[in-house]
């Protein structure tokens, strides 16, 4: 592309001065940096920056009042050597599992009823957009909205005793790990059936029509056929879900009613407390498995061709 | 596909689709019609009467804290973000069509603010600028903060479009001896106008929605994701329900206005075309 640009520019510069040239070429070399200025420094400032406070700050001492610079690594020890923390992490894990796996469900199957059983394609963007909306909406006026539901005289409850399947209210929907799971679903599938529809608008349909004739059945192109093409989707999807589920900690505290643990929560609760270095040392913990975790998803798919 | 006859699997897979979409809206539904409780209703039904008397409690000021102004502010806070958003990854977008020192670094950069976990932008900016002794601010630090969420998926959004580039078009308009700026502006910009206006959708819903990444970057004023959150610990009434019917409602407006905005474009370009050809 710069090559055909040349010849024209040269011709163009050849009556004017030569510095003018010279001006030009040294901007446009410039350009790209100018360019793409802005979004380094937001993210230098506002992330990198940041982050590198968090880890310097994660080795300062503290006291009830303030935090002081330092080098110990008590943070550390007293975060790692915690019961408290293994049995969080252990919660957390369990979270991000069970959510991976209901939006994986999910969201493989609206992707595809999208991708190859709606016809046409206005309906499929409808479709689409039905699923999607909600992705635009509050967080936690959605988790919010699951009281009525779940709650101890909420619909759920008196739907089944009014059914006769059961005497008393089942007090362990709303306020527990159910609950929290289940948002998490409810908030998350969308970051599923994204990225899966999109993979699966690109594969070629000529493939689906070859295993056909070649005898598979619906479940056999399923499997040999959508499912390995459909990889680098749900690689995303997966990578989107389970960082936001490792990293969470108002759905744990909104939907457990307190009652459950999260990495996040811990997080939060020790900033609350002003106990700036705790945090930051468990911050930088759930930052090294999360990118641990992400590290694993992308040895085992490659994603670079869906970018 | 065409022509396959509707099997059993079809229906299956619709009836999968229509409950997952009940999953999705129900439960907004449920309360939409809760917040028209009586004023002596509850949290759950049965509706005790119905009335707009919680969103008349809404607007009172003393009643749920200031509500006005969290919105205000979150409304300010969005459309900036979205401004700069859109701004920012178009600029970036041209930028990485050639290669530049860094440009690998950056592209990680971005990623990356997508990967770490919200609590730790949160948490990382409130320690620098506690550090610097600087005051966070919903309009400085929670604007930073948000920026590093919809930043990296406007950059997406921008990488997906140049990709389907047709890089013709410049070359025809550079022949036609426009300059680099004309360019820019009368051929390239139009093209990517409905997609900007993706990352705009981006951008304000994002920051408008955000919670994490503004719990310690705020300062003394509240965004309205901080105040509703506030307002989940001590308030027991349908209230909640009615701010929730409220925002929701705008939500959807502003996804309306931008979809509308995307279709009377694309309707305004098919006449346009339709007329030069």
């Amino acid at each position: 592309m710069t090559v055909s640009a040349v010849p024209s520019e040269a011709s163009s510069a050849s009556a004017a001065p030569r510095g003018g040239e010279v001006r030009r070429s040294v901007l446009r070399r410039v350009a790209p940096y100018l360019q793409a200025g802005p979004l380094a420094l937001t993210l230098l400032v506002f992330l990198l920056i940041p982050i590198l406070t968090i880890v310097a700050v994660s080795f300062w001492d503290y006291d009830s009042i303030r935090i002081y610079p330092d080098f110990v690594l008590t943070n550390y020890e007293e975060l790692l050597t915690s019961p408290v923390t293994w049995k969080t992490y252990l919660n957390t894990v369990k979270f991000a599992a069970l959510t991976w796996v209901i939006t994986l469900l999910i969201g493989f199957t609206v992707a595809y009823f999208l991708a190859f059983h709606v016809q046409s394609t206005t309906w499929q963007m409808v479709l689409f957009l039905v699923c999607t909306i909600p992705f635009w909406t509050s967080n936690i006026i959605r988790m919010i909205s699951w009281i009525p539901f779940l709650g101890r005289n909420g619909l759920l409850n008196s739907g089944l005793i009014s059914a006769g399947l059961i005497d008393q209210p089942l007090e362990f929907l709303l306020f527990s790990d159910f609950a929290v799971v289940l948002a998490f679903v409810h908030l998350y599938a969308l970051f599923m059936v994204v990225p899966i529809f999109n993979s699966m608008m690109r594969i070629d349909r000529a493939l689906v029509e070859a295993a056909r004739d070649g005898g598979a059945s619906a479940a056999q192109v399923v499997w040999n056929v959508i499912l390995p093409l459909a990889k680098p989707g749900i690689a995303i999807g997966s990578i989107f879900v389970v960082t936001l589920v490792m990293g969470d900690f108002i759905t744990v505290r909104l939907m457990s009613g307190g009652q459950s643990a999260s990495i996040g929560l811990m997080i939060a609760n020790e900033i609350s407390l002003l106990q700036y270095p705790a945090a930051a040392a468990n911050a930088v913990v759930l930052l090294a498995v999360v990118l641990i975790m992400v590290v694993a998803m992308l040895r085992i798919v490659d994603i670079r061709k869906e970018l | 596909m065409t022509g396959t006859r509707r099997g059993l699997s079809f229906y299956l897979l619709a009836a999968f689709f229509g409950l997952f979409v009940l999953f999705l809206y129900g439960p907004i539904a449920t309360i939409t019609i809760l917040s028209f409780q009586g004023p002596e209703g509850g949290l759950t039904f049965p509706m005790n009467g119905v009335s707009i008397h919680w969103f008349k409690n809404l607007f009172e000021q003393q009643a749920v804290g200031d509500f006005g102004g969290s919105f205000r502010r979150s409304i300010a806070l969005g459309l900036t973000v979205m401004v700069l958003t859109v701004l920012f990854s178009l600029l970036a977008g041209f930028a990485f069509r050639r290669r530049f020192l860094g440009s690998g670094a950056l592209f990680y950069l971005a990623v990356a603010s997508l990967i770490v976990p919200s609590i730790l932008v949160s948490l990382g900016i409130g320690l620098l600028f506690n550090i610097l002794g600087i005051e966070p601010t919903w309009y400085g630090s929670a604007l930073g903060a948000h920026l590093t969420w919809t930043l990296p998926f406007g950059l997406l959004i921008v990488f997906a479009i140049f990709n389907r580039f047709n890089p013709a078009y410049e070359e025809a308009a550079r022949d036609l001896g426009a300059t680099p700026w004309q360019t820019v502006r009368h051929v390239v910009l139009p093209i990517l106008l409905p997609s900007l206006i993706g990352v705009g959708l981006f951008g304000f819903t994002l920051s408008y929605d955000e919670f994490a990444r503004t719990l310690m970057t705020a300062g003394s004023f509240n965004t309205l994701p901080l105040e509703i959150y506030g307002m989940t610990t001590n308030v027991t009434t349908p209230v909640l329900y009615a701010l929730g019917t409220l925002t929701t409602l705008f939500s959807f407006t502003v996804i309306g206005l931008f979809l509308a905005g995307v279709m009377i474009l694309r309707r305004h370009r098919l006449r346009r075309t339709g007329a030069a050809g």
